[in-house]
C-alpha cells in the first residue's frame, strides 16, 4: 500500500487559463497569438505548451516569444486543421487553456562564444524567433547570428516584418528564400540549404539550429556537415502526435525517446539513426 | 526485516475477505464471466472460480474443471488490474469556458484479491510510468496509493505462460501487501506473509496462527515446481540490442503478413499505458469534458502528424510494440515493458507469438553478427 512514490512535482494536466491580448496576422492560414497567463510564466527557447480550445482540442504549440518576458506569451499557429483553426479563429479576450511549458529546448548557452546559426522552413520559425530575441538581449556574448529561412512562396514568409527589421540591423544576418517565387519576389529562389554553403559563419564555431519538416532537416544536416560543421553543433527539433505532454501518452515515441520529454530539440548527432529508419 | 507468516484454512481466507470489506475497501477478484475468468467484487471465497482453470495455447483459451476445489488454480484471464488503475476510459478534467475546473468524482479504496507475481511485476512497471518518471497522474495515483494488493503465488502455469524466463514469477514479487500461497494436498491450506506494515495490521487483525516451517518450506516447493512447467520460455540475453539492430529486417513484413493490427495484444497487456483524449462539450455549450481512452500503437492514427500518419504499415506499427516491450522500455524506465503473462498471445485472433517473434529476430540479429 505504501509503494506508490508520493510526488511533490505538480500537476501538469489542468489547464492553465489564459487571455487573448493580441492576434497578429502573419500570412493567409497563420497567426501569432500573444496570451496573458493567469500566473508569470518562464520558459526556455524551443519549448512548447499544449493550447487547449474549450470543448474543441488541445494540440502542441511552440512558443514564439521573447523568453525574457514572462507577463505575456506569443504562439504562432497555422490553421491546418479542427483544432488549430479554431485557434486561429480566436479574438482578444478569448480564454485558451495552456499546459506546460514541456519539453527540452535550444541549448543556447552552448552556443556562446562563437557563432549562430538559426534555420527554419515554413512556420518551423516559430520556435527559432525565441532563440532571436534571446540573442539580441545578450548580443555581446554571440559571434556572429546568421538567420536562414526557407518558405514556399512569398505569402508564406512568417514573421515578414520582423524579418525585415533584424535584417536592417548589422549586428544580424537574415536571408530568405521562396521554392516558387511571385512577381513582385527580388530575393533568392531554391530551397533553404542552397544558402548553406555561402553563409558567413566559421563553420568550426557555429551552432545550428534548425526548425522545419523533417526531409528540411535531413537535408539541412547534410548540408551543414559538408560546410564542415561539425554534427554535435547542430540541433534540430522534432514534430511527433502529442497529447500530454508528460510522457504519459506513449503517442510521441521516437525510437526510445518521448519527444515531449526530452525533446522536441535533439542534438542531430545522436539521432542521426534514428532519422534513417522509416516509420520509427 | 521478519514480517509475519501466518497459516490460514479457506474459512480464514473467507474471514480475510470479509475483514478487507469491513475496512472499506472494494474487494476485487478473479470472478467467472462471459467464459474467462474475468475481475469483479466478491465478498467470500465462493465468489472465486473455485475449482475451475483454463487451457491457453496461442489464439486458444478455454475454462476447464479440475478435480480439486483449488480457489487459485488457473492463471491469468484476458483483462488485467490495469482496468482499475488505469481505466479504460476515464475523464481527466472538466471545466467551463473560463477553464475553471469542476470537481470530479473520488475513485473507490480497492483491494486487489489474487494479483500474480507478473501482474504484481507490471503494477510495479506502471508505477513507475504514471508515478516516477518526472510527473505524476492524477487518475493512477488517487486509485493506486490506497488500494491494497494481496498477491497469490502460482502453480498452475497456463500454457502461453514465461514469467519464469523474465524474472517476474511464478514466485511472489516484491510490492505486495499480502503474499498467499495456496497448498493442496490432504489438507487445503494457505500460507500468508506480510509485505508492507498495512499487510501485517491486517494480519495481526485477523489473529491467525503463525505458520510452522514445513508448511512454509510446502509451499516454497510448489513454486518450484511451478517454474519448471511454463509454457513457454524467452531467452532474453541479447534481445533488447537485437530488436533495434534488426529495425530494418524484411522479417517484419512477414510478420505483417499475419498480423491483423487489431489491437488485441495491447489492450490485453498489463503494462501497456498508451492512451488518448478526446474532447466534447456539454449540448450548451458550457461545460467541456476530457475524456482520457486507451489507446493502441497499432492504430494508424496514433502516429497521425497534419499531413499524414507516420507508421502507415504495419510492420511498422509491430516493430514498434514489440521493440518498446523487450527493447526500448529498458532505456526508458530501466527494465522490460513484457513481464510474460502471455495475454498477447492467447488472445491474438491469429496466435502471434511473442516469444517466437522475438526469438527468430535474436536468431536473425545473432546470425547477422557472426558472419
Ligand atoms: C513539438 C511540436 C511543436 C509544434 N509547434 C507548432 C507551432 O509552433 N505552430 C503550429 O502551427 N504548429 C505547431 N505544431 C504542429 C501542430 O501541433 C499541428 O499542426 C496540430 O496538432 C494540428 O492539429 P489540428 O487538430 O488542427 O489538425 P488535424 O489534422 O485535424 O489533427 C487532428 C489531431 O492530430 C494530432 N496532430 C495533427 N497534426 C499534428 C502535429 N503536427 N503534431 C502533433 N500532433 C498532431 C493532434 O492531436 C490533432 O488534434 C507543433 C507540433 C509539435 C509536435
Ligand atoms: S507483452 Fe504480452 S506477455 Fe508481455 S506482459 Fe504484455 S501481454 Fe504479457
Ligand atoms: S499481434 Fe495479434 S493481437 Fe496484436 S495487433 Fe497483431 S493480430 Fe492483433
Ligand atoms: S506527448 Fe504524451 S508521451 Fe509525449
Amino acid at each position: 500500500m505504501a509503494t506508490a512514490t508520493e510526488l511533490s512535482i505538480p500537476q501538469l494536466l489542468d489547464p492553465m487559463p489564459c487571455v487573448v491580448r493580441a492576434v497578429n496576422r502573419e500570412t493567409h492560414d497563420t497567426i501569432t497569438l500573444e496570451v496573458e497567463p493567469a500566473e508569470p510564466y518562464h520558459f526556455e527557447p524551443g519549448q512548447i505548451t499544449m493550447v487547449y480550445k474549450h470543448g474543441v482540442g488541445e494540440i502542441p504549440i511552440s512558443i514564439s516569444s521573447d523568453p525574457d518576458r514572462h507577463d505575456r506569451i506569443s504562439q504562432t499557429v497555422r490553421g491546418v486543421g479542427a483544432v488549430s483553426k479554431a485557434i486561429i479563429a480566436s479574438h482578444p479576450g478569448d480564454v485558451l487553456g495552456i499546459r506546460g511549458p514541456f519539453g527540452v529546448g535550444w541549448p543556447i548557452d552552448q552556443a556562446e562564444g562563437g557563432d549562430v546559426a538559426i534555420i527554419g522552413g515554413g512556420i518551423g520559425l516559430a520556435p527559432l524567433r525565441s532563440i532571436v530575441y534571446r540573442v539580441l538581449n545578450r548580443r555581446d556574448r554571440f559571434g556572429a547570428v546568421v538567420i536562414l529561412v526557407g518558405a514556399r512562396t512569398p505569402k508564406d514568409i512568417v514573421f515578414a516584418e520582423e524579418l525585415r527589421e533584424w535584417g536592417s540591423r548589422f549586428d544580424i544576418d537574415v536571408n530568405v528564400t521562396v521554392d516558387t517565387a511571385d512577381r513582385g519576389w527580388h530575393g533568392p529562389v531554391g530551397v533553404v540549404t542552397n544558402m548553406i554553403p555561402r553563409a558567413p559563419w566559421d563553420s568550426s564555431k557555429v551552432t545550428a539550429f534548425v526548425c522545419g519538416p523533417e526531409v528540411m532537416m535531413r537535408f539541412t544536416a547534410r548540408a551543414l556537415r559538408e560546410d564542415d560543421v561539425p554534427m554535435d553543433k547542430v540541433y534540430v527539433t522534432m514534430e511527433r502526435n502529442m497529447q500530454c505532454g508528460v510522457g504519459l501518452c506513449g503517442h510521441c515515441q521516437w525510437g526510445s525517446h518521448f519527444v515531449c520529454r526530452e525533446g522536441p530539440v535533439f542534438r542531430y548527432d545522436t539521432v542521426a539513426e534514428l532519422f534513417r529508419i522509416r516509420g520509427v | 526485516m521478519v514480517r509475519p507468516v501466518v497459516e490460514l484454512d479457506r474459512e480464514g481466507i473467507d474471514r480475510l475477505i470479509a475483514q478487507l470489506g469491513d475496512s472499506g475497501f472494494t474487494v476485487i477478484a478473479p470472478t467467472l464471466s462471459d467464459g474467462t475468468i474475468s475481475h469483479g467484487p466478491i465478498s467470500s471465497s465462493q465468489d472465486l472460480p473455485v475449482g475451475w482453470t483454463e487451457v491457453q495455447d496461442a489464439g486458444t483459451y478455454r475454462l476447464t474443471r479440475r478435480e480439486d476445489d483449488a480457489l487459485f488454480g488457473y492463471a491469468v484471464g484476458p483483462h488485467s488490474w490495469k482496468r482499475f488503475l488505469h481505466p479504460p476510459e476515464v475523464v481527466v478534467w472538466q471545466g467551463d469556458g473560463g477553464m475553471t475546473p469542476l470537481d470530479l468524482a473520488p475513485p473507490p479504496r480497492y483491494a486487489f484479491f489474487g494479483v500474480r507475481p507478473c501482474e504484481m511485476a507490471a503494477i510495479s512497471i506502471q508505477d513507475k510510468v504514471f508515478l516516477d518518471s518526472g510527473f505524476s497522474d492524477d487518475v493512477y495515483r488517487s486509485r493506486r496509493t490506497d488500494a491494497f494488493i494481496v498477491e497469490v503465488e502460482c502453480y498452475e502455469p497456463g500454457g502461453t505462460c514465461f514469467c519464469a524466463s523474465m524474472g517476474t514469477g511464478p514466485g511472489a514479487v516484491e510490492g505486495a501487501d499480502l503474499v498467499v500461497s495456496e497448498i493442496l494436498d490432504d489438507e487445503h491450506r494457505f500460507v500468508v506473509r506480510a509485505g508492507s506494515d498495512a499487510g501485517e495490521e491486517v494480519l495481526a487483525a485477523l489473529g491467525a496462527a503463525e505458520a510452522e516451517t514445513d508448511v512454509i518450506a510446502a509451499a516454497e516447493q510448489v513454486v518450484a515446481d511451478a517454474a519448471a512447467r511454463m509454457g513457454r520460455t524467452l531467452d532474453t540475453d541479447g534481445l533488447r540490442a537485437a530488436l533495434t539492430a534488426q529495425a530494418q529486417s524484411e522479417r517484419w513484413d512477414e510478420i505483417a503478413a499475419r498480423c491483423l493490427t487489431c489491437a488485441n495484444c495491447t489492450m490485453a497487456c498489463p503494462t501497456c499505458f498508451c492512451a488518448g483524449i478526446d474532447d466534447s462539450l456539454s449540448l450548451d455549450g458550457a461545460v467541456a469534458t476530457r475524456t482520457r481512452r486507451w489507446d493502441s500503437c497499432f492504430g494508424l492514427e496514433f502516429s497521425y502528424i497534419h499531413g499524414g500518419s507516420l507508421r502507415t504499415s504495419a510492420a511498422s506499427r509491430y516493430r514498434q510494440w514489440i521493440t518498446h516491450k523487450l527493447s526500448t522500455w529498458w532505456d526508458q524506465f530501466g527494465s522490460s515493458g513484457c513481464v510474460g503473462c502471455g495475454r498477447c498471445i492467447t488472445w491474438c485472433p491469429v496466435g502471434i507469438d511473442i516469444t517466437a517473434e522475438a526469438t527468430a529476430m535474436l536468431a536473425e540479429a545473432r546470425s547477422e553478427e557472426a558472419s
